[in-house]
């Protein structure tokens, strides 16, 4: 956890050595998502030019997240691995308000505590995908939800993934019983700019609003490579070195746009300049507010990406796909980029020719924040057992990786790719209680789930399926709802 | 790896000096005959390629080669039951992909799909090291996407691979604009005077050679192609996701006595019953639990469990996800078995599943699918429960030589685990 803190701190701290940007504090507690939410806007108007938004109403979509109601529970002989330090055996868990209150060896069960027997079962941080497409291409799928891709313009960073999500997406409490408390909801790879992701809490609600994770930065999805390639075929990009071209002068107008934003912020002289939606985004990216997560395969594209990312002095937070990321560990460790990366994927376009399974064991053992991802609604469902793969891949290259490092490559790794490693994560007091308990070793096949709870609610539980979670589509179209 | 190195080195000397005189004892390993009960401390006996011994008390000859299996589990090699694999290589390139024929007019029962079995794949390998022995290679596309073969997966020509062809002929019933109808009752009417045109060809022969028989739907190539279906000697392999469209299928066969397989089957536990009664079996994935299409919106990952307890043919095939990945990944039909045991199967069941199940539904069972006496010596060595994530294979034998080799993956990874790599370096 130290480790991660300094790291973070070394980041932000690089980030505002060119802007000296008061950073988005995450709020102490989850229950003041209003105040924590508008907190960019008062920046702005408080601190003109000092990491300012364009305008002064920066939220205009706010959460309304609140915690669902929990009672004090208290898992007890679990064998639980924080993903902050060794795992613990014969261990206890103590959940609060929402919060962990307690996690060892010698905590004992308060008196108002539901407690829980974990003999011979596992406790994990909640997992945390930082690319999925769920809401955005909803099950059932067809034309009709197909909401993914603004494939119009090979830059659309004007649009917003939010506006896409389907709340009702029958996707959502399936990756919930598979552990998933946190989701970075991510447009599609048609475009080199696909528009702002939603970092979303795995709950029920009619809104998307409502799943908004409070204080979470956005991100940006930016694309490399053939997709945009071959979708702009016609009227261009067309090539690699199009693609290239294109996010930079893309760069080139944000930057522009960024300077009379700041000197207006600065000295509000004359009318303010026009908003433009999309330089609106690309400028929060050269603040360091907005945090680019780029889809990329190939390890020399990723490469020349990080020089056009430190040509206009940004980061880019996480190469996702990343297939080629073993090639080039020592490069993405220099500039302090993670990569999200499948188990096994590859294969499918010649782009992914060279995806291997130890991908994500040699770029952690390279001393990158190395992290599993899915990109996918089935696979969402079984990151531990993607991240087994991964692991005894690691093992079989000759590479030393425990469990304890493996943990983190589904939990406190993607929490730092969203910027949220101080809130969620890990298993660690005063963090969020996103907590799963599994009927064994998350990384065997035979374990599943059992129950999993986000902030100290238990909002998924195997053994009482009539409680569960489901949607209004799975109401009447699905036998029996979600399972 | 250095492991893998070793004994592929050990594999190509041996393959040089005359295997087929070669004979390899496995001993002392958990044996899974799958035909038969689990025996513990077994000995499987193989010379020239086929499995002569399986048992707790089988002599083994003094110039035997023998392989200690200690504490593993020997079982037979693994089987796909539906695949692209060498047909397809990188599914993004058009150029490389040979698994769908242009047909005509949805129909290309005539396709062949081994004839564009490419023997030089890169995406054998990675099966094959991990325990695939056999797969069944399956067209897709139209109303009926042609024949299936079933090839081993060897290092030798296409000719060599391939066991027996055809063993299917695949045809759909899901998607009725897939098949150039508007509407699943048209794609059931096609279907259905395709059959009738087949049946009428088959006693008309001469007069159509003459041009004075009736027009016929199909072409003359695909009509003689589907008579083994219509004469229930080859199986029809339909994919059917949607119960009704699953009881559709049902109903075909039993009007023209067809033999069929249902392939996908995301809703087949609503008709399992009826399913069983009818001895049709099944193939399915183990790892869909979502409503994808308004086709499977009952699917469910208990969906195989549920099968198999109601007395139906089950075969496991991977096809977790979008299918992007599958080729890449045939190696993981074994953890969509083991999640199948997870949501309810035996591992006996899903075992079989995997193995002797689909050697059955293709007709080779023979020769593969199962460790007895007679079998081809397909023959995998695990380093515990094949289905468990945290199991090394630590031999793989087709038609009894050692297989494994590095494959393109390995040698990436061997070639990035120090950065810079070499070509990089100047020492």
């Amino acid at each position: 956890m130290r480790t991660t803190s300094l790291l973070l701190l070394c980041l932000a701290g690089a980030a505002c050595a060119q802007t000296p940007a008061p950073t988005t504090a995450p709020s102490p507690s989850s229950n003041v998502a209003t105040a924590s939410a508008a907190s960019p806007s008062r920046d702005s108007v408080g601190r003109p030019g000092a990491g300012a938004l364009s305008l002064p109403n920066a939220n205009p979509f706010p959460s309304t997240y609140a915690p669902f109601p929990s009672r004090t529970t208290f898992i007890r002989n679990a064998t639980i691995m924080t993903a902050a330090g060794p795992t613990l055996q014969n261990a206890s868990i103590l959940l609060r308000d929402g919060k962990i209150v307690a996690v060892g060896t010698s905590v004992t069960a308060p008196s108002d505590a539901v407690v829980i027997d974990g003999t011979g079962k596992y406790v994990t941080p909640g997992i945390i995908d930082v690319h999925s497409h769920l809401g955005v291409y909803a099950a059932p799928g067809g034309g009709g939800l197909n909401d993914g891709n603004e494939a119009t313009n090979p830059n659309t960073s004007y649009v917003w993934a939010e506006h896409s999500v389907w709340p009702q997406d029958p996707q959502f409490p399936r990756i919930l019983a598979g552990g998933v408390t946190t989701v970075q909801i991510l447009p599609g790879s048609a475009n080199l700019f696909g528009g702002r992701s939603a970092i979303l809490k795995v709950v029920p609600t009619r809104t998307v609003q409502g799943m908004k994770f409070p204080g979470a930065k956005y991100g940006l999805k930016m694309a490399c490579g053939e997709n945009p390639k071959r979708v702009y075929s016609s009227r261009g990009p067309s090539t690699r070195m199009g693609n290239v071209a294109g996010y930079r002068t893309a760069y080139i107008q944000a930057a522009e746009y960024r300077r009379k934003w700041d000197e207006w912020n600065a000295n509000h002289k004359g009318p303010p300049p026009t908003r433009d939606l999309g330089q609106e985004t690309l400028a929060e990216v050269l603040r360091g507010d907005i945090l680019p997560q780029m889809h990329c395969y190939r390890a020399d594209e990723m490469a020349q990406m990080l020089d056009v990312a430190k040509e206009f002095g940004f980061k880019i937070r996480a190469f996702h796909h990343a297939v080629e990321a073993y090639k080039i560990a020592d490069l993405l460790r220099e500039n302090g980029t993670g990569a999200a990366m499948w188990a096994d994927w590859g294969g499918f376009k010649e782009e992914a020719m060279d995806g291997i399974r130890a991908n994500i064991a040699l770029v952690d053992a390279a001393g990158v924040r190395a992290m599993i991802h899915s990109d996918d609604p089935s696979g969402s469902q079984r990151l531990n057992q993607e991240v087994a793969k991964a692991m005894y891949a690691g093992r079989a290259a000759g590479i030393n990786v425990t469990e304890d490092m493996a943990i983190k490559w589904m939990t406190i790794n993607p929490a730092w790719a969203l910027d949220l490693d101080s809130k969620i994560g890990s298993l660690e007091t005063g963090k969020n209680a996103d907590v799963v308990l599994w009927s064994g070793d998350p990384f065997s096949v035979y374990s599943k789930a059992e129950k999993v709870w986000i902030d100290g609610s238990m909002l998924f539980n195997r053994d009482d399926p009539a409680q569960n979670w489901r949607t209004d589509f799975d109401l009447g179209f699905v036998n029996g709802g979600a399972r | 790896m250095k492991r893998l190195t070793l004994s592929v080195l050990c594999a190509a000397l041996l393959t040089a000096a005359a295997a087929h005189a070669q004979t390899i004892a496995i001993t002392g390993g958990t044996v899974y005959p799958v035909s038969g009960a689990p025996i513990q401390n077994g000995t499987v006996l193989i010379r020239d390629g086929k499995i002569i011994a399986v048992g707790a008390d089988v002599a083994v000859p003094a110039n035997a080669q023998r392989v200690d299996a200690t504490g593993k589990i020997v079982t037979p090699g693994l089987i796909d039951a539906s695949t692209q694999l060498g047909l397809v290589e990188i599914g993004g390139e058009p150029s490389t992909r040979d698994a769908n024929a242009r047909g005509t007019d949805g129909v290309a029962a005539s396709f062949r799909s081994w004839d564009g079995l490419n023997s030089e794949s890169v995406l054998w390998a990675p099966a094959r090291n991990e325990g695939v022995t056999t797969v069944v290679v399956a067209p897709a596309g139209g109303l009926v996407a042609g024949q299936a073969a079933i090839v081993d997966l060897i290092n030798g020509t296409g000719a060599q691979m391939i066991r027996r062809a055809p063993v299917a002929m695949v045809a759909q019933v899901n998607n009725p604009r897939g098949a150039q109808t508007g509407a699943r009752g048209e794609l059931i009417g096609k279907l259905r005077t395709l059959l009738e045109d087949v049946k009428f060809y088959q006693t008309h022969r001469a007069d159509y050679d003459r041009s004075a028989a009736r027009s016929l739907t199909a072409t003359r190539a695909d009509l003689e192609a589907m008579i083994p279906v219509v004469e229930g000697k080859l199986p029809l392999a339909i994919d059917a996701d949607r119960v009704d469209d699953i009881q559709g299928a049902l109903r075909l066969a039993k009007e023209f006595n067809l033999k069929i397989i249902i392939v996908g089957g995301a809703e087949a536990w609503l008709a399992a019953n009826d399913l069983a009664a009818a001895h049709v079996p099944v193939i399915a994935g183990a790892m869909n639990n979502i409503p994808t299409s308004f086709e499977t919106l009952n699917q469910r990952q208990e969906n195989v469990g549920i099968l198999s307890k109601a007395g139906v043919a089950v075969a496991i095939i991977g096809n977790n996800g979008d299918g992007d990945e599958e080729l890449f990944n045939v190696r993981n039909v074994k953890y969509e078995a083991g999640n199948a045991v997870s949501y309810g199967m035996t591992h006996e069941a899903a075992l079989r599943a995997v193995t002797l199940t689909p050697a059955e539904l293709f007709g080779v069972a023979d020769r593969v699918g199962s460790l007895q006496a007679g079998r081809d010596a397909n023959v995998v060595v695990w380093s515990g429960d094949p289905f468990e994530f945290s199991t090394r294979v630590e031999h793989v034998y087709i038609h009894g030589q050692e297989v494994m080799s590095p494959s393109r993956q390995d040698l990436l990874t061997q070639r990035y685990k120090t950065l810079p790599p070499r070509y990089e370096s100047h020492p």
